[in-house]
């Protein structure tokens, strides 16, 4: 055996490979184009849904980078997720505006009942908690998204029964 | 065409400074000290570290003299109460987020942090609050303790620009941020070579050799063990640094005599096994040119294995060509083999009972030892391997006056060594040694070539070539005749890649290819003194051609205590004996080794 480069082997179903044909076809377009690779991460995380180490090694491969800087991205923007994404990502605003109105108790309150932290997803795969910045309806703070839905003037005691419609 | 002069001041002192310098560079060349940190000259350019902070006449902000090119007319003050402020407050934050063990720290002393915040006058630590946690990783070779970084990423332009690796980035942001391999790996688990240039550019104690000076110490105070140690020819050169002798004169007596007053049983010289290289590693060349010439079966271009960065290197990004490296060991496994055994005869012992600690520039080789390849009849062939800094440390833990030490010579037998082993130590010099010893073989006559320096293969470019035509060649080697050899020489893996590319595509115009892993060879190892002025290494090569112009016998095949090696035991090159004591095979292990292995254990 002397492969020039050792590959992982996955077992693939017939939706992986479209997924993985998709991301090789991005890789494609932009390889020889330069300043393209968090183009590329954000178009394969599109795809794939997050971006695990095997996926990263296809984009290292592809554009001629190390794995580790190309992990060194991914890992510096919060927008760049390692995990599975969940059926319903849930985005909450940290921004100013939902801060002062009690975003965080919202985190806490989230956290406590799917019992998981922010940037976690659930062991069933439905649901994750993201934080993130204004999400620009300060008049409507404070405000979570879950998947395009915007919930307005959220309080803790409300959670449940938003959660409940999925 | 003449340079451009720029005419600018530096604290009112008129300079004349190159059009392109830095103000940091103007300021050095004109004896002017500007604090720097991050900067690495040759290295990295990044100026993230703001410790040298100028005050420039007509500009809004407080300029980096390490990123700012001079202008004419310029006007910058870099002792301004301002200037000076800056600079203090900015290494206060950095130590606001350092450990500061400094008492027990193994850097102490040698610290460029500590040496900035002592030359800034900072008299205590103003700033608590949080800091960063750190992980400590330990490869054979490297060991990272990341709660020291302080993120000047140097190492990552070493591991990544110069050296093409690239294990070495920057995961995650903020105080979560750690240099380090994808996916939090361990450095010992992913395609690291270990070589060691990340230690050698690291400011502070984030990165350093894996420590062997304790084991060394207790197989020295152990009374069953008889312990051997070998000297590389790189630390002859670099040791004197450490204790404030000028950089490239050799300390070769002195050296000697401090490893006999640290108790060594026999001092050798890794040269004698340098010597040793050459007769297989030239006969090997002879035997696959041999072939090939013949229509028989051998691979070229042979490559040389000496250097084990390199053959890591190898077998992660060319497993394929594993087969173009010389199957000789490297110089220091080739003399531990013969210790344990043609010396453990002569002194009549048994093998199991001796320590052979090497001593080398380089830290891949504590990696090397550890290779199953790397032992005879269950037996190591080497047992400890230390850096030069190391045994610079032992040296002084002894009290030992290095500088006031008398000349002394290595032990017979294994101590005899000629200049061609000497130039082992920097780029080309394996080349140069071999085509000594080669050509004579075939030829009877002595290499063409003024003083035997072949030195279109000598100096830093990153690729050199030379061509040696065989006339008028012995009868045994008439097959030679006529025939031209091409040889190729590069160190660091910037260039080993390029050639490599042709080796893999079957396309390289080479026969003979010598591979350093180290920029400029094992004078420059990554176990070396550290010195921020990189220039200085040249001075290091310097000190080798001396060595082996001080010579007498300046050809391998010409060394007296070898050839009753040959007489006595080993019988010939490539014969049964020194195929099982002194030959070895390799691993092709392509790269991902950590996904493989992650994928492996899910």
């Amino acid at each position: 055996m002397s492969p020039e480069k050792a590959s992982v082997v996955i077992d693939l179903s017939a939706e992986e490979q479209e997924k993985l044909d998709a991301i090789q076809k991005v890789i494609d377009t932009y390889k020889d184009k330069e300043g393209c690779l968090i183009s590329v991460l954000h178009l394969a995380q599109e795809i794939y849904g997050y971006l695990p180490m095997e996926i990263q090694q296809k984009i290292a491969d592809g554009m001629g980078f190390s794995l580790s800087h190309v992990s060194s991205v991914v890992t510096f923007y919060s927008y760049f997720s390692m995990i599975p994404r969940a059926d319903h990502a849930i985005k909450i605003c940290m921004g100013t505006a939902c801060y002062v109105r009690g975003g965080k108790r919202i985190v806490d309150r989230l956290e406590e009942v799917l019992g998981i932290s922010a940037g976690q997803t659930t062991s069933d795969g439905k649901f994750s908690i993201a934080i993130t910045r204004c999400l620009g309806a300060c008049g409507l703070a404070p405000v979570i998204m879950i998947d395009e839905e915007v919930y307005q003037q959220v309080n803790p005691d409300k959670i449940e029964k938003i959660l409940s419609k999925y | 065409m003449a340079e451009k002069i720029i005419h600018l001041t530096i604290n009112g002192k008129p300079i004349a400074a190159k059009e392109g310098q830095t103000i940091l560079r103007a300021a050095q060349d004109n004896n002017i000290y500007i604090p720097s940190l991050c900067y690495l000259e040759g290295v990295h350019k990044f100026g993230g570290c703001r410790m040298c902070m100028v005050e420039v006449e007509g500009g809004r902000t407080l300029m980096a003299a390490c990123m700012v090119t001079v202008r004419e007319g310029m006007v910058v003050k870099s002792n301004s109460a301002k200037a000076r402020q800056a600079r203090k407050l900015n290494c206060e934050l950095i130590l606001s987020d350092h450990p500061q063990d400094c008492l027990s720290c193994a850097r102490s002393g040698q610290c460029e942090l500590q040496d900035l915040s002592q030359t800034l006058g900072i008299k205590e630590a103003r700033f608590k609050g949080e800091r960063s946690e750190g992980i400590t990783d330990i490869s054979p070779s490297i060991t990272r303790d990341t709660g020291k970084c302080i993120l000047c990423r140097r190492c990552v332009s070493v591991c990544n620009e110069v050296q093409k690796i690239g294990v070495l980035n920057a995961q995650n942001r903020g105080f979560k941020t750690v240099i380090g391999p994808s996916g939090g790996q361990s450095i010992g688990k992913v395609d690291c070579t270990n070589c060691g240039q990340c230690i050698a550019a690291c400011p502070v104690n984030a990165l350093s050799e894996t420590d062997s000076i304790q084991r060394v110490w207790d197989a020295i105070n152990d009374p069953d063990k008889r312990v051997i140690v070998q000297v590389a020819p790189s630390v002859r050169v670099a040791i004197g640094e450490e204790f404030g002798l000028p950089t490239g004169v050799p300390v070769t007596g002195k050296l000697a005599t401090a490893l006999k007053e640290l108790m060594f049983d026999d001092v050798f010289d890794t040269n004698f096994g340098a010597d040793l290289t050459i007769m297989e590693e030239g006969s090997e060349f002879l035997s696959r040119a041999k072939a090939v010439l013949q229509g028989g079966k051998a691979t070229l271009p042979m490559i040389t294995s000496c250097s084990p960065g390199w053959v890591k290197f190898l077998e992660h990004r060319f497993p394929g060509s594993v087969k173009n490296l010389s199957t000789c060991k490297s110089p220091h496994m080739m003399l531990g083999a013969v210790i344990k055994s043609y010396y453990a005869q002569k002194l009549e012992i048994d093998p199991k009972t001796m320590y052979v600690v090497s001593v080398m520039p380089c830290t891949a080789k504590k990696f090397e030892i550890q290779r199953p390849e790397m032992t005879n009849g269950g037996v190591p062939n080497v047992d400890a391997v230390i850096t030069t800094r190391e045994l610079a440390k032992m040296i002084r833990e002894a009290g030992i006056d290095f500088e006031n030490l008398p000349d002394s010579d290595f032990d017979a037998p294994l101590g005899i060594s000629t200049g061609a082993a000497d130039i082992f130590g920097v780029t080309g010099g394996v080349m140069a040694a071999a085509l000594r010893t080669v050509y004579e073989l075939v030829t009877g006559r002595e290499l063409p070539f003024d003083n035997l320096r072949i030195t279109p293969i000598e100096g830093n470019k990153q690729i050199k070539t030379a061509d040696l035509t065989f006339e008028n060649c012995l009868p045994a080697y008439s097959y030679l005749e006529g025939f031209t050899a091409k040889v190729a020489v590069t160190s660091g893996f910037a260039g080993a890649a390029t050639l490599m590319e042709e080796v893999a595509k079957g396309a390289s115009p080479y026969h003979f290819i010598e591979v350093m892993g180290c920029p400029g060879g094992c004078i420059v190892g990554g176990g070396q003194p550290r010195a921020t002025v990189r220039t200085k290494w040249a001075d290091r090569a310097k000190g080798i051609f001396e060595e082996d112009q001080r010579k007498k016998l300046r050809k391998s095949h010409e060394n007296p205590a070898l050839q009753k090696l040959y007489n006595e035991f080993l019988l010939e090159p490539l014969g049964h004996k020194p195929h099982d004591l002194l030959h070895t095979s390799y691993t092709p292990r392509g790269t991902y080794n950590e996904l493989i292995q992650e994928t492996k254990e899910r």
